[in-house]
């Protein structure tokens, strides 16, 4: 019977490392889209990437590296509170965005902005 | 290895900066605030790992709490510009009026 | 990892942080858009936040966290309210004044950091006279792990008074110049719909028949206001272990307030935590703090000296007026926060479309 204890404990810390790595990678990935991406409705789907995956894997990174404490607790109420609070605001930016007549660029054609349309109206 | 991981932190905490001072719109501007906020509550998670004071994420579960009200906020006064009025009022006004964007 | 390589660590992370606040203050001075700029504060206030807690400030930190991403970005946006959405262009002549005073300030403030200690340094003025007697005696004389909490609340009780009538000074200013709100005729009002909005909102549920996009969001923050409120409460009772205390529970305890009526309107809000009971509680904090030094006095102490409290343990009265004062603050430094906002939420000004 051989001891497997020490063998977890270096597991866990291998995952950490590989979820928190991840994280970040998700992480740089997402903020290089909200930097490169044309135009506004598809930058939202860079902050999903970071708002969701990388946040979870991060997190969930830091759980494992910390054990059984109270941080661990902590770390799972920012999730929790990242969790909802994060993509409902994304949701608020978009249907705000949305509600305001921004329309999305398809193709290389860029729309009209709604205020020189309003402008135009008058 | 929390090292390397804050410091690519502090690399997508300065693109979404970049965007944020670009614009060019202005929801463009809150979605980047609201990124920059998640980015910044798993920064002091990892800070606060690195600097081995748990007192970090106090501070973390605060943020992720409040940056949520200034991105309505902003929001609401961007669209209403009003702090006054509850916004389902506002949407059974716009039924009201007959007014659908 | 050895030593020396974990001391390069901060100082790359210190490094990158306050270039990131440079480029934010910057911008700041740059921008015209006083939307941005307001967002641009809450960033700079959660690069602060980074910062100081890399100070080991975590107390500081907290207050920058509980008051500059949530509060005063509504602040502001209410500031603005009452202004305008672009900044006016300065002339010529007053901008390089301006440069030149604060560049001369600049070099001064710069000249002065050479006479100042290095950081950390224990012969330094601040670790040497009474901030080191206060380290070593709070856990034997006030029992209190923190000890930020322990002087701002017991050794520096006074002081606090002091800051606790600041911030109900500054809620009497607001109060007296904007009002709170409650005499306001809603004037600016579109003809059409004027009828259906002064005293009774129209029920929930009616609207959920009709066009509502927004109930996401309300049906989030009907989940996360009691968290807040709860999350409030924890700062506050926990703010002799840990960071936090009466100063940033009021701030957390109003911001859900905000949140609330940010979603459901300010009628709601009214009518949940009336203007009058906001008026009360500015004043009342402030008595809780003093009274309790007067009980100190009637008991045979000195101004707000716990020790007298309970006669047998003056531990247990260090923790019991701590307790006191800490709810007294809570309680001023909400109501204060409130008042300010019902002052700028009721400032209500229809813009039109043409103004902006």
């Amino acid at each position: 019977m051989i001891d497997i204890m020490p063998y977890l404990e270096i597991l866990r810390y291998v995952l950490a490392g590989a979820l928190l790595f991840g994280g970040a990678v998700f992480m740089i990935i997402g903020a290089v889209g909200m930097l490169r991406l044309p135009d506004f409705y598809a930058r939202i789907h860079a902050a999903g990437i970071t708002d969701t995956l990388a946040t979870v894997m991060l997190i969930a990174g830091m759980m494992l590296h910390s054990g059984f404490t109270q941080t661990t607790a902590k770390l799972a109420l920012v999730a929790i509170f990242l969790f909802l609070t994060s993509p409902t605001a994304t949701h608020a930016v978009a249907n705000a965005a949305h509600k305001a007549g921004l329309k999305p660029r398809l193709g290389k054609v860029q729309p009209p902005h709604p205020r020189d349309k309003m402008k135009g109206a008058k | 290895m929390i090292f390397v991981v804050t410091i690519m932190m502090t690399a997508a905490m300065a693109m979404i900066l970049a965007r944020l001072l670009r614009g060019p719109e202005l929801y463009d501007r809150v979605l980047a605030v609201n990124s920059f906020g998640t980015k910044t509550v798993l920064f002091l998670c990892l800070f606060s790992f690195l600097i081995d004071r748990p007192d970090g994420i106090d501070i973390a579960i605060l943020y992720a709490l409040m940056n949520f009200i200034g991105t309505i906020a902003v929001l609401k006064f961007f669209r209403y510009r009003s702090l006054d009025i509850a916004l389902a009022q506002m949407a059974l006004r716009r039924a009201v009026s007959g007014e659908d964007r | 990892m050895g030593l020396d390589v974990s001391f390069d660590i901060f100082i790359v992370i210190d490094l990158i942080i306050m270039s990131m606040l440079l480029v934010v203050g910057i911008a700041l001075v740059r921008l015209n858009n006083l939307f941005a700029v307001v967002m641009l504060y809450g960033v700079y206030s959660l690069l602060a936040a980074i910062w100081f807690v890399s100070l080991d400030a975590v107390d500081v930190a907290f207050t920058e966290a509980a008051v500059g991403a949530g509060i005063s970005t509504v602040l502001m946006l209410g500031a603005m309210l009452l202004t305008s959405r672009e900044a006016k262009p300065t002339p010529a002549l007053r901008r390089w004044l301006s440069l030149g005073v604060v560049g001369v300030t600049g070099m001064a403030l710069f000249y002065a950091t050479f006479d100042m200690p290095n950081f950390g340094d224990a012969n330094s003025p601040a670790n040497s006279y009474v901030g080191l007697q206060y380290m070593y005696d709070t856990i034997t004389e006030v029992g209190v792990p923190n000890v930020v909490t322990a002087i701002l609340a017991s050794y520096r009780a006074f002081d606090t008074f002091g800051e606790v009538v600041v911030v109900l000074t500054a809620g009497l200013g607001v109060m007296l110049i904007l009002g709170i709100g409650t005499t306001r005729t809603r004037d600016g009002e579109s003809p059409q719909s004027g009828d259906e909005t002064t005293q009774s909102a129209p029920p929930v549920t009616t609207v959920l028949a009709t066009e509502n996009h927004h109930i996401v969001l309300q049906v989030v923050a009907k989940i996360l206001i009691p968290i807040i409120v709860l999350y409030a409460l924890y700062v506050q009772f926990h703010g002799d272990y840990g960071p936090g205390g009466g100063f940033q529970a009021g701030v957390i305890f109003a911001s859900a307030v905000i949140l609330y009526s940010l979603i459901f309107g300010m009628d709601e809000t009214r009518r949940a935590i009336p203007a009058k009971v906001v008026q009360f509680g500015t004043a009342l904090g402030v008595l809780i703090f003093g009274g309790l030094g007067l009980v100190t006095i009637a008991m045979g102490g000195k101004f707000l000296d716990y020790d007298v409290l309970t006669a047998a343990d003056p531990i247990l009265g260090q923790h019991v007026g701590i307790l006191i004062i800490e709810v007294g603050v809570l309680v001023t430094v909400a109501s204060v926060m409130l008042s300010i906002y019902y002052g700028f939420a009721g400032r209500y000004r229809e813009l039109k479309d043409q103004d902006w």
